[in-house]
């Protein structure tokens, strides 16, 4: 009997709904379980680090790793896998575009511990204890892992061969990259496993979205009552649906509420939140300057619109760091022209 | 009348900011020539992209510009009413609005990313705009985005306490 | 520094750079041997040189030779403005056998030399631009112009002095013409002039000829009493649509004998003549002037008591008798035509007076407007050529007011151009019917036309008085007994140095010249631009006055801008002549910087139909997807910066060659 290839799966900056969307998968995993053989799974197996580190390299068929990668443990992780992986796939948004947590890259670290360790209102903290990579301790030593200044998708760690988006990745679009990735034709690498245009293709609304639309105001869904029958950037919301890859069948706007974009853009487009900014702006029906940013203060937190899964993916990754150093040296023509 | 002392006699060590510019062929560049023709002089800091419409301008093409080095944007099309292609600028001065508060929330100041409207005539506000640009980009500083791979050296070298 | 796709590896292309001195207009600043030795250390580069003048024969021969003997397949010129000579070089490339479009130009000498004077500073730049267009050529596509035919027909519109020039040269060249003009006559303005400066030629005997000429030209499809309504297409091929206003008379019927209005119920006219500024009355039934073109009467709805009581006795279709040219029942018609070149010659409107209310008009009954003085002096107008008061009475003093709504911050700040001239014609002409005494308030005289200087001069001969300052106020506010029953003009004489009151008789208000009130509406049908004032935005101020920026739309007269008649004669000829040499070279080229959707990856979310300006995309509803006709296409490139999922793409300015461009101008140092 030829041997079942080996799958792994882990987890890095996540929330869990990537490992729920593989028991999602339901009648449908057992015959993957039958399919194949899960060497590593923390959230569900018993195997350990030294497990998969004891394997031979490019010993396991493919890995689907989900979460980004925010500490040295996470990253250490990844170059391991990488190692041992002949096909490493980076399954759900967190690990192809940075994903949620990808918005922490809009604060520093120093930031963030203080909101977490110091400022935050259930927090009682008189000591200014912080949380440190090595501590000494009778003669041995603690060690956590190191807290990066950014969070970065997967990509911008190891080399990926698949990405599977989603937050979480539907049942359908799962089983299919599954499928696909089984069946032995697999595609060029670095193919995102879905279909390459935009969700509006597969929209129910698509029919009542107006052939001219021109946007006089923008809504939050908690402001209208939201026909459910209607396009929903019609009606004013801001649906990212025309700027993210199709593929889940839009759920949310069948749920009467606008796309997030958390499945990323298609393969013609660079950073998904220029595109879509691009596009819904361009729609805007006022010519002054005075009006248009009228219009536009009904959007109060454009990143975090734009970007909610893609921040660390996009074009400038993250938010600029303040300075704490002095103020950069200034460069003499001398070194700039040294190397060339 | 361009500072021309000072401009030679600036010592070296001294910040030169690095503008990416996005010039619509039929105004702005027409206006870059012109001032090239009537021998203007102005800081050497811009580059020129050359496009047919300020409508091109497609927001990637600004982020792109800053995460490749650029300090400074410049964006320059057609007064609003006058664009050769009808409408063209107002879509580039509406998507321009939010571009740029979007910079702004990513730490990147109002001054870096600037849209001009220049005619063809105005061979004169080329140079004053670049000239403006450039000395409010310089005081600034660099742009220094310090993408998150750079970064990972200074972090596992450090220990995490603030 | 992050680069978003390293540089990519060129694989089969060659490319090669040639970096000219132009003289010393760039090598004097730009060190071009270093830059040529830069660019041959640049990936893909198979040759690089640098040579005196790119432009000249050998210059080009350069490139071709070394197409043919490098195997080059992608050439980068370094030297001056791609708006000079990007042609020329695409032609170098297509007669060594490859595609014009493998070509970058790189502008380093308006854009560099010319205006650094720091060396290495200039050098630098070179080197960034360099290495920006040789990133960018790798990617280039190969493109081929597109080619459009001709409809040979032209519109006119506006059927002034200017329209009906236009219209007799492309007529007279044997061009189908189609003149369409709004008022139920052509002959625009000048035809209510009386005499026109500086020869005080008769406006009616020289314009009448032409009017006549228009009306029987074999080759000019004449529509008066019609406006245009809609325009699609593009150069060499609109569809125009015109509407025909009922004239409620049957134009192949009526010989313009004018019976009907002799015969009319109506003893005397009731109602404004439009034609006489309000001065006369008409019947509702009319020829708006003797001399019309065509002749042809018009029945006013508004003041026909058939259309009011439908209970009138006719006598106008009695009096018509057997022609039985009336028809009550007419009704608006439309008519869709094609054409090649449209010309616009829409003139301009007055200013009107009440804008400024300091000068008394409508409030003092003998302020009057240079044009209603015009209607005056006119021998068919409301006085029969008198020029009296309200009253009937002759005048014994006139003063004459330029700049009215001219050179005025508070209203308009152009100079209107002609109303010095036309000033200075009414001042003798009044001087000359009355004998009064006749005064002319100006700012500055503006006489700078063949012949004009000299007319001013013959006027202050004959003792026209003439006083340099800006007339603040006409009031009847008598201080003086001299003053009683007068209308006194306040004007600081600014020669003399102190402020004047002078009484006069009769005010005359130097009206300027406006855009017509429906300029924008106008301009926005047939897709041109403005300027910021109004007038329609010529392509180029000095070297393009009669096109605009959509191809085969031209502009001639008033309507680009204040101008006498001299000047609209001249531009009704150029647009003339341009439109000619758009049609006989019976096809046009279009740059193919076109845009087109990625059909199998379109998704139909329609956000890119509303971009278009020119509607060039459309949504096909059978395949749920956007499509852009590529012959309606401009090339802006607007649609493809809007489009969420990047599924439009641009001839020649692709996402990928301009980021390649950005990159390639920021990797260095």
């Amino acid at each position: 009997m030829a041997e079942k290839p080996k799958v792994a799966f882990y987890w890095c900056a996540s929330c869990g709904g990537c490992e729920e969307a593989v028991v999602d998968l339901a009648e449908a995993i057992l015959d993957v379980v039958a399919a194949v053989d899960i060497v590593f799974w923390p959230v569900a197996l018993d195997f350990k680090r030294h497990d998969v580190a004891a394997m031979p390299d490019g010993s396991i068929f493919a890995t689907f790793l989900n979460g980004a990668i925010r500490t040295s443990e996470q990253e250490e992780m990844a170059h391991l896998l990488r190692r041992k992986s002949k096909a490493l796939v980076a399954l759900g948004s967190c690990s192809h575009l940075g994903g949620i947590p990808g918005l922490a890259n809009l604060f520093d670290r120093e930031d963030i511990f203080k909101a977490v360790y110091l400022e935050s209102p259930s927090t009682v903290n008189s000591e200014k204890v912080f949380p440190v990579t090595r501590y000494p301790h009778d003669g041995q030593s603690v060690d956590l892992p190191g807290f990066h200044t950014s969070v970065r998708a997967l990509d911008q760690v190891v080399s990926v061969d698949y990405y599977i988006p989603g937050c979480p990745p539907t049942p359908k679009i799962f089983h299919a990259a599954v499928q696909t990735l089984l069946s032995g034709e697999l595609p060029p690498k670095g193919t995102v496993l879905a279909p390459d245009h935009a969700l509006c293709d597969e929209c129910l609304r698509k029919d009542t979205k107006p052939e001219k639309l021109s946007i006089t105001e923008f809504k939050r869904p908690q402001q209208i009552l939201i026909d459910e029958q209607k396009c929903l950037l019609a009606q004013g919301l801001l649906c990212m649906g025309p700027a993210t890859r199709a593929g889940c069948e839009a759920p949310c706007v069948a749920g009467n509420m606008p796309c997030t974009g958390c499945c990323g853009p298609t393969s013609r487009v660079h950073d998904q939140g220029a595109k879509f900014l691009s596009s819904v702006a361009s729609l805007i029906g006022a010519k002054d300057e005075a009006e248009i940013d009228r219009i536009l203060d009904a959007i109060p937190d454009p990143v975090g619109t734009l970007y909610r899964y893609s921040l660390p993916s996009s074009l400038l990754q993250r938010k600029r760091l303040k300075e704490t150093s002095p103020q950069a040296p200034a460069v003499s023509s001398e070194v700039l022209h040294a190397g060339h | 009348m361009p500072d021309l002392h000072t401009e030679l006699a600036r010592p070296q060590a001294v910040f030169e900011p690095r503008i990416v510019a996005f010039f619509c062929n039929w105004c702005t560049y027409l206006a870059a020539d012109l001032a090239g023709t009537s021998r203007m002089k102005y800081a050497p800091n811009v580059r020129v992209v050359r496009l047919m419409c300020s409508g091109r301008v497609d927001p990637q093409f600004v982020l792109a510009a800053f995460a490749g080095g650029a300090d400074g944007v410049l964006i320059g099309g057609c007064h609003p009413g006058d664009c050769h292609y009808q409408e063209g600028n107002y879509k580039t001065l509406r998507r321009f609005r939010l571009l740029q508060r979007m910079l702004r929330q990513m730490g990147i100041e109002y001054e870096r990313c600037r849209l001009e409207w220049i005619s063809a005539a105005e061979g004169d506000r080329v140079r004053t705009v670049i000239n403006d640009m450039v000395e409010k980009v310089r005081v600034l500083g660099p742009l220094d985005l310090k993408l998150p791979e750079e970064l990972v050296e200074t972090i596992l070298s450090e220990e995490v306490a603030v | 520094m992050r680069d978003l796709h390293g540089w990519p590896d060129p694989g089969p292309i060659r490319i090669g750079v040639y970096v000219c001195h132009c003289g010393a207009n760039i090598a004097g600043t730009v060190d071009v041997r270093a830059i040529s030795e830069y660019a041959a250390s640049l990936p893909g580069v198979a040759v690089s040189r640098d040579y005196k003048y790119m432009c000249s024969d050998p210059g080009q021969a350069l490139i071709k030779d070394d197409i043919a003997s490098h195997d080059l397949n992608r050439v980068v010129v370094a030297s001056c403005s791609p708006l000079l000579h990007e042609l020329t070089f695409r032609r170098a490339l297509n007669a060594a056998g490859i595609n014009p479009f493998f070509l970058q130009m790189v502008n380093i000498r308006e854009h560099v030399s010319w205006v650094h004077l720091d060396k290495r500073a200039a050098t630098e730049k070179t080197q960034a631009l360099i290495r920006a267009a040789v990133r960018r050529v790798s990617l280039h596509k190969p493109l081929q112009k597109r080619r459009v035919p001709i409809n040979p027909n032209v519109l006119v519109v506006g059927g002034g002095i200017a329209g009906i020039h236009a219209a007799l040269t492309l007529a007279d060249a044997g061009k189908q013409v189609h003149l369409v003009e709004r008022e139920p006559t052509i002959g625009g303005h000048m035809a209510m002039f009386d005499k026109t400066f500086p020869t005080l030629d008769c406006a009616a005997c020289i314009l009448t000829p032409k009017m006549t000429a228009v009306g029987s030209h074999p080759n000019i499809a004449l529509r008066t009493y019609s406006e245009v309504v809609q325009v699609d297409g593009y150069i060499g091929n609109y569809k125009v649509k015109i509407k025909r206003k009922p004239r409620y008379i049957i134009d192949e019927l009526c010989l313009g004998c004018q019976e009907c209005i002799a015969a009319c119920v109506y003893k005397e006219g009731k109602a404004p003549d439009e034609f006489n500024l309000g001065l006369s009355k008409r019947k509702p039934v009319y020829l708006p002037f003797p001399q019309a073109v065509p002749q042809k009467v018009v029945i006013d709805p508004e003041t026909c008591i058939e259309f009011k009581s439908g209970k009138c006795k006719k006598t106008c279709i009695e009096a018509c008798g057997e022609r039985k040219a009336i028809d009550f029942k007419q009704k608006e018609t439309f008519e869709e035509i094609e054409v090649g070149a449209i010309i616009l010659a829409t003139g301009f409107k007055t200013f009107a007076p009440v804008r400024n209310p300091n000068c008394g008009y409508g409030r003092y009954q003998n302020v009057y407007t240079s044009l209603e003085v015009e209607r005056l002096i006119n021998a068919s107008g409301p006085t029969s050529g008198e020029v009296v008061l309200r009253d009937g009475k002759r005048p014994h003093s006139v003063g004459i007011i330029h700049c009215v709504g001219s050179r005025d911050a508070n209203t308009n700040r152009w100079c209107s151009k002609v109303c010095c001239m036309y000033s200075l014609k009414l001042a003798h002409l009044v001087k000359e019917r009355t004998g009064a005494e006749v005064f002319n308030f100006y700012i500055d005289m503006r006489t700078p036309g063949k012949g004009y200087e000299e007319f001013y001069d013959r006027l202050l001969d004959e003792g026209v008085h003439f006083v340099r300052g800006r007339v603040a106020e006409v009031s009847d506010w008598a201080v003086h007994p001299s003053e009683e029953g007068k209308l006194v003009i306040r004007a600081e004489d600014t020669l003399a140095g102190f402020v004047r009151r002078i009484p006069v008789d009769m005010v005359i208000l130097s009206v300027g010249l406006e855009p017509q009130a429906d300029a924008q509406d106008v301009r926005r049908l047939f897709n041109i631009s403005c300027s910021s004032e109004g007038w329609f935005l010529e392509r180029h101020p000095k070297l393009a006055p009669v096109s605009t920026f959509t191809e085969g739309v031209f502009i001639a007269g008033a309507c680009q801008g204040p101008k006498d008649i001299p000047e609209s004669v001249a531009q009704a000829g150029a647009a003339a002549a341009e439109a000619l040499a758009l049609i006989d070279a019976q096809f046009v080229e279009m740059e193919p910087y076109t845009a087109s959707v990625l059909e199998e990856e379109c998704s139909g979310c329609k956000s890119c139909i509303p971009l278009c300006p020119y509607q060039a995309i459309a949504f096909l509803e059978d395949k749920k997807k956007a499509s852009v006709n590529e012959v309606l296409c401009k090339g802006c490139g607007t649609c493809v910066a809007g489009c969420p999922s990047g599924s439009i793409q641009q001839n020649f300015f692709e996402d990928e060659e301009i980021f390649a461009e950005i990159e390639g101008v920021l990797s260095y140092a």
